[in-house]
């Protein structure tokens, strides 16, 4: 059985996990250490850990000015307050001035559950992606995750990086070769008929769809994307050559996240149909957290039915 | 730097925001002006800063955070001697990086890029706590107007710094009582300014701050404050040193016609040539 831990989880001891290796490692909270999984760093490294109150503007901008003094400060929210709280911080005091200031913002997309819409942030990759020299990491699992803090970590320059509240499965220890590369799509799947790029908690729904299409004859390779941006272009253009159509997939609106970045790059380099499954432009409501994903669509059998969709309009 | 060499290189800093602004056709006068005699303190006596090497990780750390005040920082870094005053012709202009608000990628001497009101005060807590956590003895400043506290960010920023001791911290406020729409008094009353910095558990001084030993008494009296952050209320002017300009707020962001330059430049310049007399 794989080991089933949510990203924030993974996130939470990868901090702790790194600290002594990267002393200016510094993190900061809002008032939500322990969802965000901050509380395990706060406990340990207690001098290096600042918990600024329910105040995220504040708490961006004091990362940035420890970002000038050569600290490496990860600021910790929800996505909905990391991201959009906090949006014109983050383009303002830490991206245009290209400070070395990691943005977190756990709880993203629908799987916050229960919280319902207000906390259920659709909009987080996509108004990260819009800012100039934004890096946009949003890991599918633990393995993946952990990887992603040591990045992060090494990547001198202005990140956002979003985690999940949910568990989910572990899938990316078992593929052979791996090893995450910020900026480089990962190959989970190989297929010839559809492709399906997937980023966070859908790349295990998107390897399901491809077993349940397997059964039907329909081969399907799967991308992982943990990085967004910058998006992996030379992947996607291969997607497209070689299998001639595109799934997107993503807990996140269809306007502006993953399936934006795919639909825009191929339009470029080898127009082939493209079909974003995701969010579509509305809020969330309350639920369980599996529940609610189901019933906006995010499951395997919904990425499969945008499969057969992308099939269908190859030419 | 003596008391009249402040005087000197301030008045000669208003002229140069004149030209500025005029040669730009574009840029914020008022608030420039109002801020010179605080800046030419800070850059001519208070701040531990060599434009030789402008990114000493012991030196002092200055953030303007009210950003717009370009022709208040530019020529106060230029005759610190961090770049040319030939540089000042490419304010805003496309030609160089002399951004219309600060920008710490581009200008030597620059420590924070800002120019959104209300967030500089936030990144100079942090360099304050950086400061702490790495024992080191630079202090900071940041440089507020008293439209820009209007923003709650500025009062999220006091509370960390007085929650973290920041005693290396010290804000300053240009209490000039204009902003873009008018007077702060009724297009949002912040007043009493003291008892709300005090409020928030800081150090609260008051000062003139055109009277460069006022100014001189406040920067000692924040430094030598222990525990706690300070911030000095400096009294001010908008438009100071130009007659048309002083106390109107329509001179806040606006550039002066031919006439309107040939008029203020003949009134700085005066008020050079009097003080190269004395």
């Amino acid at each position: 059985m794989a080991e089933k831990i949510a990203t924030r989880a993974a996130y939470g001891k990868a901090l702790v996990a790194l600290a002594e290796e990267y002393p200016e490692l510094v993190v900061l909270d809002a008032d939500l250490a322990s969802a965000t999984m901050t509380k395990d760093f706060a406990a340990a490294y207690p001098e290096r850990f600042f918990d600024m109150g329910i105040a995220e503007a504040n708490m961006t901008g004091f990362a940035a000015g420890l970002g000038t003094c050569g600290k490496k400060p990860f600021v910790n929210s929800f996505a909905i307050f990391t991201a959009g709280r906090a949006w014109e911080q983050v383009r303002n005091s830490v991206a245009y001035p290209r400070l070395n200031v990691k943005c977190v913002g756990s709880h993203g997309g629908l799987s916050v559950g229960e919280d319902g819409a207000t906390h259920q942030c659709v909009e987080d990759l996509a108004l990260m992606r819009a800012i100039p020299g934004m890096l946009v990491v949003n890991p599918c699992d633990g393995n993946e995750m952990r990887a992603a803090v040591r990045a992060l970590l090494e990547y001198d320059g202005p990140a956002y990086l979003r985690l999940g509240r949910m568990a989910v499965e572990t899938v990316t220890d078992s593929v052979e070769g791996y090893s995450f590369e910020l900026g480089k799509a990962v190959k989970l799947r190989e297929g010839t008929d559809a492709t399906v790029c997937a980023t966070g908690l859908m790349v295990q729904r998107a390897l399901a769809a491809a077993d349940m299409l397997a059964e039907k004859g329909v081969s399907v390779r799967v991308l992982d994307f943990h990085t967004i941006k910058p998006l992996d272009a030379e992947a996607v253009c291969a997607a497209a050559r070689e299998t001639g159509c595109i799934v997107t997939s993503e807990e996140h609106s269809v306007i502006g996240g993953l399936g934006s970045a795919v639909a825009e790059c191929v339009s470029g380099c080898c127009p082939v149909p493209v079909v974003r499954h995701g969010v579509e432009d509305v809020f969330g409501r309350s639920g369980k957290a599996e529940l609610v994903l189901e019933h906006y669509g995010l499951t395997a059998a919904g990425i499969a039915e945008k499969v057969e969709k992308a099939v269908s309009l190859k030419k | 730097m003596t008391v009249h060499e402040l005087k000197l290189r301030a008045a000669r800093a208003r002229l140069l925001a004149l030209e500025m602004v005029y040669g730009a056709a574009s840029g914020h006068i008022g608030g420039s002006l109002s801020s010179m005699d605080i800046l030419s303190e800070l850059y001519g006596e208070v701040l531990r800063v060599d434009p030789a090497n402008p990114r000493d990780p012991e030196r002092d750390r200055f953030v303007m955070s009210k950003g717009h005040c370009t022709p208040g920082l530019y020529p106060s870094l230029a005759l610190a001697g961090f770049f040319p005053e030939e540089d000042l012709k490419l304010f805003r202009s496309i030609e160089g990086h002399y951004s219309g608000h600060p920008d710490m990628v581009h200008v030597k001497g620059v420590d924070m890029s800002t120019g959104s009101l209300g967030q500089g005060l936030a990144a100079a807590g942090g360099m304050a706590l950086a400061g702490k956590l790495d024992g080191k003895g630079y202090r900071v400043y940041a440089l507020m107007g008293d439209g820009e506290i209007e923003e709650g960010e500025i009062w999220e920023a006091a509370m960390a710094a007085h929650k973290y001791k920041l005693d290396n911290l010290c804000g300053i406020v240009d209490v000039n009582g204009l902003q873009i729409d008018g007077k702060t008094a009724d297009v949002m009353p912040s007043e009493p300014l003291d008892a709300k910095f005090a409020a928030f558990g800081w150090h609260v001084i008051k000062a003139d701050g055109h009277d460069f030993e006022s100014l001189r008494a406040a920067f000692a009296e924040a430094a030598g404050t222990e525990g706690v952050p300070s911030v000095i209320l400096a009294k001010t002017t908008k438009g100071k040193g130009v007659s048309f300009m002083e106390n109107n707020a329509g001179w806040h962001g606006k550039a002066p016609n031919a006439e309107q330059y040939e008029q203020a430049r003949a009134e700085l310049v005066s008020a050079i040539e009097k003080l190269e007399v004395e």
